[in-house]
């Protein structure tokens, strides 16, 4: 009984939400905006509002359940399917190309993008715990310095990936330099304003950047010299091992420097995690003040964090820009940021395996929901869904953004929370999130 | 002279919409201490309401201006207050007391549902509508230029400084302010002395979102044209003006406002349009590096 | 070793330390008393460097000779290079880390200087290993010292309340200090922790290490302090042997002082 009164209570609220968004809706017409009444679609939001709400509270009653508390026990066990999952994870990665399937390639090549970036962002986020929210300047710096050195002076990708890396590294510490003793969100908001600083430079220097619309023709990369082009010449791939070149050999070739340099990012931050430097970003993280007490450097550690976690977002960067051979300030909006940022909160902070799940969970899914919308749409030919077919690949951000508050009500401290310490006495144990500070820098 | 007169009415009038919305984000941060990053998308809501609204009254034939912008005005804050009370209910309360980021991602996530949800139901097109309250004054003329006071930017002037100063008086005077400063001060403390903090946060952001929709609903009047997505940008720089005025104070917020909407139309009137966002943002890491807390914010003690 | 002269502290109109004047003597366990409010804490947080002072020096002389203007040193710098460590009234571990973290941690500089910047040795070269065996020795040392070697493996946040205090204390000797300053560190031990705190602390002072402590808890200042400083609403009042503290009357009015008279009266 409560449960319908309830339900009844969360459509009345849903009739006010949406009666006037949906049901009217201000359309522009021959002689300027004019009001078109939508009942139909009210109602069945309405309608599904009422029956979910009906739905969860009979499902798990009256009260909520308190949010799941993530205990060790839990941590231990996760940690432990751990171990195999990622050389699961590691050898499907590896396997991937032989499919031969464009699509899962290209696929592929975009969530290993979206777990570099992750992994790069953790070292900054889920290491050191200073929240990032302009982790896409890095990106954007690491694509354009590949993309103007490459155009402009003719250098090769290899030549300018540590270049694109350092100078993201570079602008990451002079960013860090004045605004990492800021605490917080105080930090967060200095960030994204600086992504929205790039960004709008991006798009207006047009002399250097070719503003909106962006830069063509950036070289591919090769493999020691050779390229993959498809005239099959002495210089090239298919020349110099005598096969015939094909499309797929240069995505599958794309494909595996991504999965290198990710692989590259991951293995740098599980060293660093055992050695010093890494230590004391957790325990900057862990506290700041203890730190200062115990002769830790805080700003120069903070800014090896940031200028770390920014060479990685360059070397990504300049991937994105080999791989595109187009890019322009669209692709480095805030929403990648929100994006990265989400993957790592999500993965659960500090986990390599976790950011790397929900990278593939995250983009994977965005791109499942992409096909599986439009199929929809070409199925729904009928008459009556003539207005929503259409619209229906729309909903694929709504849904994502629904998603992102799901996902962070059911599991809030991520996939994969807790930490397993990088050095022990005897044998590692590992430890539950609710002892693991978030960081307030 | 006269030019620079201009610019000054013009950035006060943009700096009083910032300011309206950088109060919810200060109150808010202050209360709950999490950027609200759907607000500024509550703000865009309320635009589209009022949108909306001024459409069906003058479909249902009301033709008195000030009714109908009065009637509108009521019914944009009533249902973004409504919008802001599902959001925190939906978004954030079940997250109260979890770790810090998980709310923020939470609130991402919010304002892209906002954003798409009105893309969606209302199309991406952008809406212009006529100006309803055209004309104004000339204040004076000087070698050509003549320096114009609009209607509309008093009635904006005048609706700010009228809802200001309500809300001046409800969080000073009245018992649900009282409660709201003690959340702010110790949420904790707070419930345990018998305050219901979940229904002062809602309530928090019923205020927020009201104010918000005010300024959404002389957004769309002022520059006559909205989209889906003028909550993003408005709302980067409304939390700039509460971090500049000092996150957590309400003059702050509004001071903050008025800077913002200051620099950006002098920047835009004497140097370039194509910066003028970055002129806001390098001055907040300017201000934010010489003076932490902003500029009337509490500087925080470090307790050791 | 440490001389504290004319150091003033102010907060807005509130005269937190008023002109303070003390020595801390080499090889001795220096114990601050007072009332609560009395800028015991303040006088620590100048000497750790944590504040500021509005006036007055605070001068470390190693033994070796060296001077350090502690007054005028960048926190960090307090405890890396002039060697003050301390902990803190309200205990602040690593508390996600484990204990054996806490401790590497605590020899960050150490550690870090043998890594090649902190990068070369992520590829394995330079003389990390070596000094990692000896952090991680050091670390054993320090874990047989407090008694916490069965627990080096869990978080520190997991630990009972009397083993954080011993594990703080553990942390900063890893540091190697030369002063080690302590804030109430037998605040909330039962009889028993607060005795093995005793015999910590005087074999920490034993090794070499000068302590400078704040404590409530007289029982503690008494039994092993060689020296102790009293102050009162940010004035210096008595300074001396335990001894003559227990019977200066100026310490007996302002801090012993109201119990006492109960006790006269009765």
């Amino acid at each position: 009984m409560t449960a319908l009164r309830d339900a009844f209570v969360s459509a009345l609220v849903a009739l006010g939400l949406f009666g006037p968004l949906v049901g009217l809706v201000a359309a522009s017409g021959e002689h300027g905006l004019s009001l078109h009444v939508r009942p139909v679609a009210t109602a069945v939001v309405v309608g599904l509002v009422f029956l979910g709400r009906l739905l969860i509270v009979s499902w798990r009653g009256r009260n909520r359940r308190p949010i799941a508390k993530t205990n060790r026990a839990r941590t231990e066990r996760l940690s432990r399917t751990g171990q195999y999952i990622a050389p699961v994870l590691l050898i499907a990665a590896v396997a991937l190309p032989f499919t031969g399937s464009r699509y899962y390639i290209d696929l592929g090549t975009l969530v290993l993008t979206y777990i570099m970036l992750g992994w790069g962002l953790n070292i900054v986020v889920g290491l050191a715990g200073l929240l990032d929210l302009g982790y896409v300047a890095f990106y954007a710096v690491g694509a354009y310095s590949y993309a103007l050195l490459a155009t402009t002076f003719g250098l090769g990708f290899w030549t300018c990936l540590p270049l694109a890396g350092i100078l993201a590294a570079l602008w990451g510490v002079m960013l860090g330099f004045p605004v990492l003793r800021l605490r917080g969100d105080y930090l967060a908001i200095v960030t994204l304003a600086f992504g929205e600083i790039i960004r709008i430079v991006l798009i207006n220097w047009v002399s250097l950047t070719n503003g909106p619309n962006g830069i063509g023709g950036i070289p591919r990369p090769t493999l020691f010299g050779l390229a993959f082009s498809m005239d099959g010449g002495p210089g090239t791939f298919g020349g110099f091992f005598h096969i015939e070149p094909a499309v797929i050999q240069r995505i599958d070739f794309l494909y595996y420097v991504i999965l290198g340099l990710a692989l590259l990012t991951n293995w740098v931050s599980l060293r660093l995690r055992r050695l010093p430097l890494g230590r004391a970003w957790e325990a900057l993280r862990e506290d700041e003040v203890a730190c200062r007490s115990l002769g830790i450097n805080v700003r120069n550690t903070k800014l090896t964090a940031f200028g770390i976690g920014a060479l990685f977002g360059g070397f990504a960067g300049a991937f994105f820009a080999t791989r595109q051979a187009f890019i322009s300030p669209e692709s480095f909006t805030f929403i990648e940021s929100a994006t990265v940022l989400a993957i790592v909160v999500l993965g659960g902070l500090g986990s390599q395996l976790g950011v790397a799940l929900a990278a593939i969970v995250m983009v994977g899914g965005l791109e499942a929901l992409r096909d599986g919308l439009s199929f929809l749409g070409d199925q729904m030919n009928s008459p009556i869904f003539a207005g929503i077919a259409s619209e229906l690949p729309l909903y694929r951000m709504l849904i994502f953004g629904l998603a992102l508050v799901v996902m962070m009500v059911l599991r809030p401290r991520g996939l994969v929370s807790g930490r397993t310490p990088g050095v022990a006495l005897t044998k590692p144990k590992a430890i539950g999130p609710d002892l693991v500070a978030e960081g307030r820098g | 002279m006269a030019y620079a007169l201009q610019q000054l009415i013009n950035g006060v009038t943009l700096g009083m919409i910032y300011g309206l919305i950088a109060v919810g984000y200060t109150m808010v941060y202050g209360i709950v201490g999490m950027i609200n990053f759907a607000h500024g998308d509550v703000f865009m809501v309320g635009s589209f309401l009022s949108l909306i609204a001024l459409l069906a009254l003058s479909a249902l034939g009301i033709t008195s201006v000030p009714l109908a912008l009065a009637l509108t005005l009521v019914f944009a804050a009533a249902i973004a207050a409504l919008y802001g009370w599902t959001v925190e209910r939906v978004a954030y309360r079940p997250l109260r007391g979890s770790f810090r980021l998980a709310p923020l991602i939470s609130a991402i996530g919010m304002s892209i549902v906002l954003q798409n949800f009105v893309q969606v139901s209302q199309g991406a097109r952008v809406k212009p509508i006529e100006a309803i309250i055209p004309g104004g004054i000339h204040l004076m003329d000087q070698g050509g230029f003549a320096v114009q006071l609009s209607w509309m930017q008093m009635a904006i002037m005048a609706i700010t400084l009228f809802i200001l100063a309500i809300f001046t008086w409800l969080v000073t005077k009245t018992p649900l302010g009282r409660t709201m400063r003690a959340c702010e001060q110790d949420l904790k403390m707070a419930s345990l002395l018998g305050i219901d903090t979940d229904r002062t946060i809602g309530l928090t952001f019923v205020i927020g979102a009201a104010l918000a929709a005010v300024a959404g609903f002389m957004f769309l009047l002022y520059y006559g044209v909205i989209d889906f997505y003028i909550g993003f940008i408005a709302g980067i720089k409304a939390f700039t003006a509460a971090v500049l005025g000092g996150i957590g104070s309400l003059p702050g917020a509004v001071l903050g406002g008025l800077l913002i909407g200051l620099i950006e139309v002098f920047w835009s009137a004497y140097f370039s349009v194509e910066y003028k966002d970055v002129a806001a943002f390098s001055i907040l890491i300017v201000v934010l590096v010489f003076m932490p807390t902003g500029i009337l914010g509490r500087a925080e003690v470090e307790k050791v | 070793m440490l001389t504290v002269s004319g150091l003033t502290m102010r907060f807005g109109g509130l005269l937190a330390a008023d002109n303070l004047s003390f020595q801390a003597n080499k090889g001795d366990i220096t114990a601050v008393i007072g009332p609560n409010g009395a800028g015991k804490t303040t006088v620590f947080n100048c000497v750790t460097g944590f504040y500021r002072p509005t006036a007055g020096t605070i001068v470390l002389t190693h033994p070796d000779g060296s001077v350090f203007p502690l007054q005028r040193m960048q926190g960090h710098r307090i405890a890396a290079a002039a060697k003050v460590a301390r902990t803190f009234q309200n205990i602040r571990l690593f508390a996600g880390m484990t204990v054996l973290e806490n401790l590497l941690v605590a020899q960050h500089n150490t550690l870090m200087a043998a890594t090649g910047f902190g990068v070369l040795a992520v590829f394995g070269i330079g003389r990390y290993r070596k000094a990692e065996a000896a952090g991680m020795e050091k670390a054993r040392f320090w874990l047989d010292a407090t008694g916490l070697t069965a627990r080096a493996d869990d978080p520190a946040g997991a630990l009972p309340y009397g083993a954080q205090r011993r594990l703080e204390i553990a942390r900063a000797m890893c540091i190697d200090p030369v002063l080690l300053c302590l804030d109430e560190p037998a605040a909330g031990l039962n009889p028993r922790e607060s005795d093995e705190l005793n015999r910590l602390l005087l074999r920490i002072r034993d090794g070499g290490c000068s302590l400078l402590l704040i404590e409530h808890d007289m029982g503690v200042v008494m039994r092993i302090s060689d020296h102790i400083v009293v102050l009162d609403h940010g004035k210096k009042i008595g300074d001396g042997t335990p001894a003559a503290i227990r019977s200066d009357p100026a310490v007996i009015a302002a801090y012993l002082g109201e119990g006492d008279e109960d006790e006269d009266r009765a």
